[in-house]
């Protein structure tokens, strides 16, 4: 099975789509996030919330309080290693804990501590095209996100 | 008189102090401002939530020995329980409800951006209430009816980025040093506001009091490199950067002020508190003060320390005292902002 999808945003209704999606293909597991400031890791995350039931006002930038806790139709846990200088703040921060289900994981910034990521994810790195053209390339980690990524593609293609 | 002792553990701070029924204050610590590590020995790393477990204890003991009294002397604890990161806000709760279970005095719930505002308060020495409150910090960026010390209505806030985040990632787009907020303010003093046309994302929506400062940072990006295109290569040239510094910082200020002035007219209020650390800000202080006088308000912004995360700006829970709104041990953190549509629900957790 690929481990890799790529997927082009045209407009901002593109990237809600592939929200809508990624929340349908991933009921729980681990997204790892990437692409520069601006690139809308945020963005992306709002709509995959949305999409589970949270008041998408209520989704905001964890970067200051490092992580943010969502109750929709499942836990959402939104992570940002923004500001995060090594493996043992993110250790002591517990994510770990909330690998695995019924919780959906979402982690903003996830290049910067790569080695803390777990075994079986989806890694989604964004890159801006346009200002509202996204390029949004996936590589799954593991058989259950691998199993995942190809359902995500067979919703969007 | 009683003593009230009050912990901060919200984000980054582990900080307590010692207040009177009067508003004295007695003691003051705020573990990463002090020398307090060094004391107790080890590197105090900035971050980590359970950095304030090992914090918590001897930034207690340090605030009691500062205010020259014993635990036995205290009246009542005061804990900021929301909003703030999870892991961070039990140590402070956990810490609270263990002085008062071992005490036997009454404890009491902080809200940390309730708080905020109540540094004016303190800062003006007298009452500041019915006032609006403009929070501005690293994590929040909201807009408060204030009807009482004890009445809270949130009106809006920041529907992704908080301004001083936004401003600390825009630093670092354009590499200024850390911390970014202070470096960026300093450079857009040379710069010219109107040197880069920059969105005013909600401005022009009256039917909102919120804000959103991700996608103002997403289009000075693109003053910089083309979608698709690299970042130029640092460092940019100084002009550019006190330009683009300069520009941005009007943009983020004019959403502020303007929402600010929009929930000014819509309530009616005469008078504008402001907390954070973004009201260190020097553009947004002097956008403030001649607004003021345009406006016929009256503004109160509190000193530096006390805009900063702090546990004397907690002194709140004076008013819950002497309301008698005292909270069971069962005190539970809430790590979540609440917009309006879920206030009800936090009014339920938190009787």
């Amino acid at each position: 099975m690929p481990r890799t999808f790529s997927f082009r945003a045209q407009n901002i209704q593109d990237t809600e789509r592939l929200g809508t999606a990624l929340a349908a293909a991933f009921p729980d597991g681990v997204i790892a996030l990437d692409g520069p400031l601006g690139a809308g890791k945020t963005r992306l995350v709002q709509a995959i919330a949305a999409e589970c039931g949270v008041n998408r006002a209520d989704v905001v930038s964890p970067t200051f309080v490092l992580m943010h806790e969502y109750h929709g139709d499942r836990p959402i846990y939104h992570v940002d290693c923004y500001r995060l200088r090594d493996d043992d703040e993110y250790n002591q921060l517990g994510v770990d804990e909330h690998y695995g289900p019924p919780n959906l994981v979402l982690i903003e910034w996830a290049g910067r501590m790569e080695r803390c990521m777990p075994n079986d994810r989806l890694d989604v790195a964004i890159s801006p095209m346009g200002s509202e053209v996204r390029e949004f390339n996936f590589v799954a980690h593991g058989e259950n996100a691998t199993a995942r990524l190809a359902e995500l593609r067979r919703m969007l293609t | 008189m009683q003593r009230l002792l009050i912990l901060e553990t919200t984000c980054d701070e582990t900080a307590a102090a010692v207040v009177t029924d009067e508003l004295e204050v007695l003691a003051s610590v705020v573990a990463s401002q002090d020398e307090l590590h060094k004391k107790y020995g080890g590197v105090v790393p900035e971050i980590a939530s359970r950095a304030h477990v090992e914090r918590i204890l001897p930034v207690i003991d340090e605030t009691l020995r500062r205010a020259s009294i014993k635990p036995t002397d205290l009246d009542a604890v005061a804990v900021a329980n929301t909003p703030g990161l999870a892991g961070s806000l039990v140590v402070g709760v956990a810490a609270a409800k263990a002085l008062c279970l071992a005490l036997d005095i009454p404890l009491i719930a902080v809200n940390h951006l309730q708080a905020h505002i109540y540094a004016c308060r303190l800062a003006a020495g007298r009452d500041v209430f019915p006032c609006l409150g403009l929070i501005v910090s690293g994590g929040h960026s909201s807009l408060y009816h204030c009807r009482t010390p004890l009445e809270f209505d949130l009106l809006g806030g920041t529907i992704d980025d908080a301004a001083g985040e936004a401003f600390d990632k825009v630093a670092s787009l354009l590499g200024l040093p850390f911390p970014g907020g202070p470096a960026l303010d300093r450079a857009a003093q040379q710069g010219n506001p109107k040197a880069f046309d920059l969105p005013r994302p909600l401005l022009d929506d009256p039917s909102r009091l919120d804000f959103s400062f991700s996608g103002l940072k997403t289009a000075l990006r693109y003053r910089l490199c083309k979608p698709g295109e690299n970042m130029p290569a640092q460092p940019l040239a100084p002009e550019l950067v006190s330009d683009l510094a300069a520009s941005f910082t009007a943009a983020v200020i004019d959403c502020l002020w303007g929402k600010t002035a929009l929930a000014l007219r819509k309530t009616g209020l005469k008078t504008l508190c402001v907390g954070g650390g973004v009201a260190a800000n020097s553009a947004l202080r002097a956008r403030l003060q001649v607004e003021r006088e345009r406006a016929g308000i009256e503004l109160f912004i509190p000193p530096m320390r006390l805009c900063t995360d702090n546990a004397v700006m907690g002194a709140i829970a004076v008013e819950r005292l002497k309301a008698g709104l005292f909270e069971s041990l069962d005190l539970d953190a809430f790590p979540g902002l609440l917009r309006p549509a879920s206030q009800k629900e936090s009014h339920q957790q938190t009787q």
